[in-house]
């Protein structure tokens, strides 16, 4: 039985089509996206808070609004991944559990600190836009309503990281001070941005089996080439100078040759000694915590009325 | 690597501006709008009411933001962020329209960024700091049935700029109203503790009922309100012993200078920027 399911499952993945569900599917593929699908909604919780700080600080109006509706948008994509999650089995209140513990991770990019509002547009240019590029695959990703959630998270990622750059736009045409701030978190950025891609491929255990399941589509290695590729002209644009001497086309490969990011920090920094993963978990910790009364009394207030319902 | 990838295309052509949602030299949200302030209306006046009604919406947007990341749930996030967006977006267009009728051109940065506390027209409701979600429930309950029921009546306003601003924030305003009534139902209604803290929260909010009733004569709106939402959760009408002073003097608690120094700290440091 099991093996008829298991040629059944692998005929659907290798058709490209999609596995929904309630289809049969392996206990690894089912783990494996759980456990994906968890730390990418963690992480649209946790990015909220980098730039969350500057909202009562934007120094426009305008500016206010954009990054109001943007963090918004964050806490709505990790409303809909915690949904996608729920759909395999697992519950909501129990992975912000696993978060909290410390038992799941978030994308190690977070642990860092926004030190100016010039942070808030290299946020969205670099950091939305190596999530775009990491995500817009999983468009095609064969759980289905991953696929699904994908789709409208890239659509607002990629507005926001057009919001991001049309900032830093902005500011490289203002004053003197403006443009150091930008070029500033440039530098601050850039590398923990390449790290988004998470380690060279040859050193990425999980990769192989999620390539095979098509739940991945390309390799950390080939994403971080393409997201080089792409920033390379747009910096030159824009007027900043990205952080790598070693940065320089290579005409022979039709790629970017680029220096080696310091892998030792983005271990250190998933183990928990990034600069600010204690302030992060810390501040999940105490909304998850404080708002417990709420809850409670949601669910309290929910029940009087199925009683009342019941007995009238 | 075939994908449709917009971020290849971001670089593009960046000389035309307009590609960009509003464009990036967005000044004045009134743009291709009738700006004449119409005979009959004093222009000063309005200019007054524009700003006061836009400054208990900016401080209470400040508010509002405070809870994002700290909010109780995170459907508590997306719902509290929409009313500190729409509100927001109210006190911009106020903000340009006042500085259209009082002569001076200024734009809405200007009122918002490079005014002192003592210039700030907003009740003392709005400054007051979140406190627990019980006090941000019961004040948003209030402030938002007092602002829909004035706003409710600016829709028939002799300045049709003014009208049409309200009219579009009697919808928003609806729903504000709903949500705080929603969650002032089920705290009042739902535990020990959540009716203990609700009730403390009546109490912190009742000093500052009477400015509000100063300010608009409302009263009979805003009280069917509260005693509707009151009866449904279980709650005592709020006794108010009203505060001397009024925000609408530029008289504030010592809550609004330290909000405004975080909302224009980085204005002020950097005024020959643009953003």
């Amino acid at each position: 039985m099991t093996e008829q399911l298991q040629e059944h499952f692998d005929a659907t993945i290798s058709r490209d089509q999609r596995i929904e569900p309630r289809d049969w599917m392996p206990d690894g593929y089912r783990k494996t996206l759980i456990r994906q699908i968890a730390q990418h909604a963690h992480s649209e919780i946790i990015g909220m808070q980098p730039e969350g700080e500057w909202i009562t600080k934007a120094p426009s109006l305008r500016r206010k609004a954009i990054l109001f509706a943007k963090v918004q948008d964050e806490a709505g994509h990790g409303l809909y991944l915690y949904s996608a999650a729920e759909t395999l089995g697992a519950d909501r209140a129990d992975l912000t559990d696993r978060l909290i513990e410390g038992r799941q991770k978030y994308s190690s990019i977070f642990n860092y600190p926004t030190m100016s509002f010039a942070d808030v547009g290299v946020i969205g240019w670099f950091v939305d836009g190596a999530a775009i590029c990491n995500q817009v695959p999983l468009c095609r990703s064969s759980y289905g309503p991953y696929a699904r959630a994908m789709v409208r998270i890239c659509k607002e990622e990629s507005f926001h990281q057009r919001q991001g750059y049309e900032l830093l736009m902005t500011m490289m045409r203002g004053t003197e001070a403006q443009r150091e701030m930008v070029q500033d978190a440039v530098n601050r950025w850039w590398w923990p941005s390449l790290m988004m891609f998470g380690p060279p491929d040859e050193n990425s255990p999980n990769s192989a089996q999620s390539m095979a399941w098509k739940i991945k589509r390309h390799s950390n290695d080939e994403l971080r080439q393409r997201f080089v590729d792409m920033t390379v002209p747009q910096a030159e644009k824009l007027g900043v100078t990205l952080p790598d001497p070693e940065l320089s086309w290579n005409a022979e490969r039709g790629h970017h040759d680029f220096g080696t990011p310091d892998w030792s920090e983005l271990m250190r920094v998933i183990k928990g000694d990034g600069p600010c993963n204690a302030q992060r978990m810390e501040r999940r910790r105490s909304a998850h915590e404080e708002g417990t009364w709420v809850r409670e009394a949601a669910t309290a207030h929910a029940a009087k009325r199925m009683e009342k319902g019941a007995a009238a | 690597m075939s994908d449709d990838h917009v971020y290849m295309t971001l670089a593009e052509g960046h000389e035309d501006d307009t590609r960009w949602a509003y464009g990036t030299g967005f000044e004045d949200p009134l743009h291709g709008v009738d700006t004449t302030v119409p005979e009959g209306v004093d222009a000063a006046e309005l200019a007054a009411v524009c700003v006061a009604l836009a400054d208990d919406a900016l401080v209470s947007a400040q508010r509002l933001a405070e809870w994002i990341t700290r909010a109780p749930e995170l459907e508590e996030e997306v719902a509290l962020a929409n009313i500190g967006l729409d509100l927001l977006g109210q006190a911009r267009l106020l903000y340009s329209r006042a500085g259209q009728a009082d002569g001076t051109g200024r734009d809405e940065d200007a009122y918002a960024y490079f005014r002192d506390a003592g210039d700030f027209r907003n009740v003392r409701l709005a400054e007051l700091p979140c406190g627990d979600f019980a006090f941000s429930i019961v004040r948003l309950l209030v402030l938002s049935s007092w602002r829909l029921a004035h706003f409710e009546r600016l829709a028939s306003h002799p300045d049709p700029v003014l009208a049409a601003i309200a009219t579009k924030g009697v919808k928003e305003l609806a729903y504000h109203r709903q949500y705080a009534a929603e969650w002032a139902v089920r705290l009042g209604d739902g535990t020990d503790e959540s009716h203990r803290r609700m009730r403390r929260a009546q109490e912190q909010v009742a000093p500052y009922i009477g400015e509000l009733f100063t300010a608009y004569d409302v009263r009979d709106e805003v009280v069917a309100d509260i005693r509707q939402v009151t009866a449904a959760a279980g709650l005592p009408m709020p006794v108010y012993r009203p505060l001397p002073g009024s925000g609408r003097d530029g008289e504030h608690t010592e809550h609004l200078a330290p909000l405004l120094t975080e909302l224009q700290g980085i204005a002020r440091a950097h005024p020959e920027a643009t953003w």
